[in-house]
C-alpha cells in the first residue's frame, strides 16, 4: 500500500505533464508534522475491502511534501455507488481533499474528469469563493487513481450538483481552519480575522497580517476543523456566479493539452486489433502470415483475440490489412428498418411508475383521442476522440493514460482483465475528447493492457473510427406509444403514456391532467452495446411528450404556448416557458401557422427548460434548416454563466444532429456507418442563431448544466416542422426524405 | 520505399529517414513527437489533423510526407511566434472557441489559412469557410465568433496575421 512514484512513471510524468503532478514528491520523509491531528477513523479504510483508495491519510501526507491538508466527505448522497450496479462504499471518513502549499496555491484532488464540460473551472470557482482565494491559485488535479479519492465517474451532469455543495462546504472549512491557523500565529482571536485573496488579516490592524502561504511554509498540518461554518451569502459572492473564461484555453489553444493518444513512453508498440465484420460475428480462421513478414511487426495472438503491434500506428494498420480472416457472421434478420418490430416483440413486462385518476373515465371524458406511435433511432456519441489508452507495467504495477469518464471503473477492470490486485493498477485520466456517456465503457483501456502484458511491451490503443462506430454504446432505439384525450373545452383529460427502451428519465409528465398512467418497459433486445448518452432516454420522451401536447394544442385551436400554460402548475415550467417566449417574441397563434415557431419544454437533471424555435423547411428537398433558438433554463445557483450558456449551446447543437441526421444504420449486427460520411454531426453551416436565457436561483443548489438543454430539440424542431408545413414528424431523425414522406402523406 | 525527406517543421529544418508514403499525420505525431494534429477520422472529413503547408491548411492525414519535402510546415505547436500567441490563439481563449478542446489545433490553422484568403471575412463567409470542420461538443458558436473577432484584429494590425516563417 504504499505510495511510490517509480523511477519510470515518474519520468513519463514529466516528460509530458500530464497533470499538475510536479508539487508532489516523494521525498521528505523527515518532514515535521507540528500539528497533525488524526481524527478517529483515519486508517480505518484500510479495513474496508472495497475501499481501494491508494493512500490513506497519513500515507498521503507523507509522500505529497509540505503544506496544509483538509481532508473532506461528499455527503450521504444517494446518487452516488448506486447507480450502474455499482455498490463500492465511500470511504468512511474522506472522499476528497484539497492542500494548500507552502507556495499558496491549492490543489483539488478530484477522481471527477474534464472531458470539455467545464468542470475545471466550476469547481474551482466554487473552491476559491469559499476559501477566499485567487482563481487562478487553484490546482485541479483529476481522474487520477493513484492522487485522487473514488469516484463514481463523470457522468448525469452531477459534478457540478452532486460533488458542489460539499465541496463549497471543505472550502468553507478550510478558510476556517486557516484562520485557527493564523491566529495563533498573529496572536489574536479568530473572531478579529478576515481572508481575501490567500491573505488573512486582523480586522482592525490590516499590517498584522499572514499569506496562506506563510502559513503552509515548512509544515505538514493536517486540519478536519471543528465546529460549524456556514457558507457564503449569495450576496457576498466574488468568484461564484462571475463568468470566467475556461481555465485550460491556453494548453488547447497551443496544442500542449495532452490526449490519451499523445502519450509516448520509450519502447512503445502501437496496437491494431482484428475485429469481426459484425456483433456476434465468430473467428473461424486467421492467417497472420503475410502481416508477420513486415519488418518490425509484432504479431500478438490470445485465442480469438489478435493484434499486431508495431512502433508507428500506420504501419500497424497496413500490418492489420494484410491478416486473411474468416469470421462465421449470423443473420439476424433484425436492421434499422425491422428493429423497432424486434424491440417490442421482445420488450419485457411493463412497469408503471406513475398513476393518477381513471383512464377509463378519462377516455370516456375526453371528445378526441390521440393515439400515437414515436420511433428514435440509435445515435452514436461519436466524441472527436475515439477511445484510447496507452498501457504501461513495470514490474508488477501497471499504469495506464485512458480517454475515460471514470478512471476508477478503469482501474477495476484493468485489475480483473490482467489478474491484478487493482492497487497495482494505476489509472491517469489526461484532456477526454469528449465523452457524452460513451467514455463510460473502457474496452479500449482493457485492449491495450491485455497487449502490453502480452507482448512485455507499452502499448498504445487508439480505436479508427469505423471501430469507434462498432463499439459504441449506442443510445437505445425506442419507442414511445401515447394515448392521450382531450374534452370538447380543450382540456386535457387522458394521458397513457408508455415507453420502451428510453427508460424513465424525463418520462414523467410535469402537466396537469385528471387521468394519467406512466409505464415503462424495457429488455435486453438491442442487436449490440447500448448506453446513456448526453441525457440519456430524455431526448426520446421530450421528444414524444411535446409532440402529443403540440398536436392537442392544434386541434383544440389553440395557441401551443398559450395551452401549455393552461396546463401546468409547476412553477418553474411556466417560468421558463415565459422566458423563452419573452426573448423569442412568442405571439400567439394557432398551429399550424406556417411561421416555423417550435415550442417544447422538459425537465433534466434538476434543472427546467423551455426551447423555442424558428425552422424553414424546403418542400422539394425536405431539408430543415433551424434558423433561430431560444433556450430558457432554470439550473439553481449559477456558478459560472458564461460556462453554463456555453454548455446550453453545445446541448442545442449537438441536438441539432439526433434530430435531423443522426440515426445508425445497421443490418445483422454489422455497423453500417463507419465515419462522419454517412453519420453526419452537425456542422457551422447548420448553426442557428442561439439565444440563452439562464434564469436563476441563488438560493437553490446547482442543477445540471451539460444536458438538459438538449433534451428539447428533437421535440421543438419536430413541433416547428409542424407548424412551418403542416405536418407530423413521429420519427427521429427527421431526415429529408422522412419530411419528403410526411410531406407527401 | 524508404528515403530521406527533409522540411521546414514549425521553423526548424526537419530531416528524417521515412518510407514516403506514410501519411504526415501519422509521422509528426509518432516519429516527429507532434501531437498536436490529432486523427479524428483518417478520411479527410473531419479536419482534426489539419496543419498549415506553406501557409495553406491541408488534412495531414491525407498527405503523404513525400509531399512536404522541402515545404513549410507548421503545426498548432508553431503557430505561436516565439511565444507571442497568435490573434486566433487569444481570440479562441477568449471566446470560448473550444470544449474538449480536441478539434482545436484544426479548427485555429484552418481559420488561419481560410483568413489569409479572405481577410476581412464575413460571419456567414467563416461559418461558410469553416464547413467541412467537425465540432462534437457544439462549441461552433463561440468558434465562429473566435474567427470573427481574429479576423477583425488581423484587418487592424497585420493584414493576415503573416508571420515571418509562415509565408
Ligand atoms: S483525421 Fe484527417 S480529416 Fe479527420
Ligand atoms: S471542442 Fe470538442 S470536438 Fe470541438
Amino acid at each position: 500500500m504504499k505510495f511510490q512514484m517509480e523511477h519510470g512513471a515518474n519520468s513519463v510524468n514529466e516528460k509530458f505533464k500530464v497533470q499538475n503532478l510536479t508539487s508532489l514528491q516523494n521525498s521528505d520523509p523527515e518532514s515535521q508534522i507540528p500539528n497533525l491531528e488524526m481524527e478517529q477513523g483515519a486508517g480505518g479504510n484500510t479495513e474496508n475491502p472495497e475501499f481501494d483508495f491508494h493512500l490513506n491519510r497519513r500515507q498521503f501526507i507523507k509522500v505529497a511534501g509540505g503544506g496544509i491538508f483538509l481532508f473532506f466527505t461528499i455527503g450521504d448522497l444517494p446518487a452516488f455507488g448506486q447507480q450502474r450496479g455499482e455498490r463500492r462504499s465511500l470511504p468512511n471518513d474522506f472522499n476528497a481533499f484539497l492542500r494548500i502549499g507552502e507556495n499558496g496555491r491549492v490543489s483539488l484532488y478530484t477522481g471527477k474528469i474534464e472531458m470539455g464540460q467545464g468542470v475545471h473551472t466550476s469547481l474551482g470557482q466554487m473552491l476559491a469563493e469559499e476559501l477566499d482565494v485567487p482563481l487562478d491559485s487553484v490546482d485541479m488535479v483529476m481522474g487520477d487513481t493513484e492522487l485522487c479519492p473514488w469516484d463514481m465517474g463523470t457522468w448525469g451532469s452531477m459534478s457540478t450538483r452532486f460533488f458542489g455543495p460539499p465541496l463549497r462546504l471543505a472550502g468553507a472549512k478550510a478558510r476556517r481552519a486557516m484562520i485557527e491557523l493564523a491566529s495563533e500565529h498573529l496572536n489574536t482571536s479568530p473572531e478579529n480575522l478576515t481572508v481575501e485573496d490567500g491573505v488573512v488579516y486582523e480586522k482592525s490592524n490590516k499590517k498584522n497580517h499572514v499569506s496562506y502561504a506563510e502559513l503552509a511554509k515548512g509544515k505538514k498540518i493536517e486540519r478536519e476543523p471543528k465546529g460549524q461554518v456556514s457558507l457564503k451569502k449569495p450576496s457576498e459572492f466574488k468568484i461564484i456566479g462571475k463568468s470566467f473564461a475556461r481555465r485550460d484555453g491556453e494548453v488547447k489553444v497551443t496544442g500542449k493539452a495532452k490526449y490519451a493518444g499523445d502519450i509516448q513512453i520509450p519502447g512503445m508498440m502501437y496496437a491494431k486489433i482484428l475485429r469481426p465484420p459484425a456483433h456476434g460475428a465468430k473467428l473461424l480462421d486467421v492467417d497472420v502470415s503475410e502481416a508477420q513478414k513486415m519488418r518490425g511487426v509484432q504479431v500478438v495472438r490470445d485465442g480469438d483475440f489478435v493484434a499486431v503491434l508495431h512502433r508507428y500506428p500506420d504501419v500497424a494498420a497496413t500490418a492489420l490489412s494484410k491478416i486473411k480472416a474468416k469470421f462465421d457472421s449470423p443473420k439476424t434478420g433484425v436492421d434499422d428498418k425491422t428493429i423497432f418490430d424486434h424491440l417490442l416483440n421482445e420488450a419485457t413486462e411493463g412497469r408503471v411508475t406513475t398513476h393518477g385518476g381513471d383512464l377509463q373515465s378519462g377516455q370516456q371524458g375526453s371528445k378526441t383521442i390521440f393515439d400515437q406511435t414515436y420511433l428514435n433511432d440509435y445515435v452514436a456519441h461519436a466524441p472527436m476522440e475515439p477511445h484510447t489508452a496507452t498501457a504501461h507495467i513495470e514490474g508488477n504495477k501497471l499504469t495506464v493514460w485512458a480517454s475515460t469518464q471514470n478512471p476508477f471503473g478503469v482501474q477495476g477492470e484493468v485489475a480483473k482483465e490482467l489478474g491484478m490486485s487493482s492497487e497495482n493498477v494505476r489509472v491517469i485520466t489526461p484532456f477526454v475528447g469528449g465523452g457524452f456517456g460513451g467514455k463510460s465503457r473502457n474496452q479500449q483501456a482493457s485492449e491495450a493492457a491485455r497487449l502490453a502484458k502480452l507482448s512485455g511491451k507499452p502499448v498504445q490503443v487508439a480505436w479508427t473510427r469505423e471501430e469507434e462506430f462498432f463499439y459504441d454504446s449506442f443510445r437505445p432505439a425506442a419507442i414511445v406509444k401515447i394515448k392521450s384525450g382531450i374534452t370538447e373545452n380543450g382540456r386535457m383529460n387522458l394521458w397513457d403514456y408508455h415507453v420502451y427502451y428510453a427508460g424513465e428519465r424525463g418520462a414523467e409528465q410535469f402537466y396537469t391532467i385528471p387521468n394519467h398512467r406512466t409505464t415503462s418497459y424495457g429488455g435486453n433486445a438491442h442487436p449490440f452495446a447500448t448506453g446513456a448518452w448526453r441525457a440519456p432516454g430524455n431526448n426520446t420522451n421530450t421528444f414524444a411528450r411535446e409532440s402529443q401536447i403540440d398536436m392537442m394544442a392544434a386541434k383544440a385551436g389553440i395557441d401551443p404556448l398559450e395551452f401549455r400554460l393552461q396546463h401546468l402548475d409547476n412553477e418553474k415550467v411556466k417560468r421558463v416557458l415565459k422566458a423563452a417566449a419573452e426573448q423569442f417574441g412568442w405571439t400567439p397563434a394557432k398551429g399550424p401557422s406556417g411561421r416555423g415557431f417550435g415550442i417544447a419544454c422538459g425537465l433534466d437533471a434538476g434543472a427546467t427548460v423551455a426551447t423555442m424555435a424558428e425552422v424553414a423547411v424546403n418542400k422539394n428537398t425536405g431539408e430543415v434548416q433551424v434558423k433561430r433558438v431560444v433556450c430558457a433554463q432554470d439550473m439553481g445557483l449559477v456558478i459560472n454563466p458564461e460556462g453554463a450558456t456555453i454548455q446550453v449551446e453545445g446541448c442545442i447543437t449537438m441536438g441539432l444532429g439526433y434530430a435531423l441526421t443522426e440515426g445508425l444504420h445497421f443490418k445483422d449486427g454489422k455497423i453500417l456507418d463507419t465515419n462522419f460520411d454517412t453519420y453526419e454531426l452537425p456542422r457551422f453551416s447548420w448553426l442557428p442563431k442561439i439565444e440563452t436565457v439562464l434564469i436563476e436561483d441563488k438560493n437553490s443548489d446547482p442543477q445540471g448544466g451539460g444536458e438538459p438543454a438538449i433534451i428539447t430539440m428533437g421535440g421543438v424542431i419536430a413541433n416547428a416542422i409542424y407548424n412551418a408545413v403542416g405536418v407530423r414528424l413521429f420519427h427521429l431523425p427527421m431526415t429529408p426524405e422522412r419530411v419528403l414522406d410526411a410531406l407527401k402523406g | 520505399m524508404e528515403e530521406t525527406i527533409q522540411f521546414k517543421l514549425n521553423g526548424k529544418q526537419t530531416k528524417l529517414t521515412v518510407d514516403g508514403e506514410r501519411k504526415l499525420l501519422w509521422v509528426l505525431r509518432t516519429d516527429l513527437e507532434t501531437t498536436g494534429p490529432k486523427y479524428g477520422c483518417g478520411e479527410g472529413i473531419c479536419g482534426a489533423c489539419t496543419v498549415l503547408i506553406d501557409g495553406t491548411a491541408a488534412r495531414s492525414c491525407q498527405t503523404s510526407v513525400k509531399e512536404v519535402k522541402g515545404r513549410d510546415v507548421v503545426t498548432i505547436e508553431g503557430l505561436a511566434a516565439e511565444g507571442a500567441l497568435h490573434p486566433l490563439q487569444k481570440a479562441f481563449m477568449e471566446h470560448d472557441g473550444f470544449q474538449c478542446g480536441y478539434c482545436t489545433s484544426g479548427m485555429i490553422l484552418t481559420a488561419y489559412s481560410f483568413l489569409k484568403q479572405v481577410p476581412h471575412a464575413t460571419h456567414d463567409q467563416i461559418i461558410q469557410g469553416m464547413d467541412d470542420n467537425l465540432c462534437r461538443c457544439g462549441a461552433h458558436k463561440r468558434i465562429a465568433a473566435a474567427i470573427e473577432k481574429a479576423a477583425k484584429e488581423m484587418s487592424l494590425s497585420d493584414p493576415v496575421g503573416e508571420r515571418s516563417d509562415v509565408k
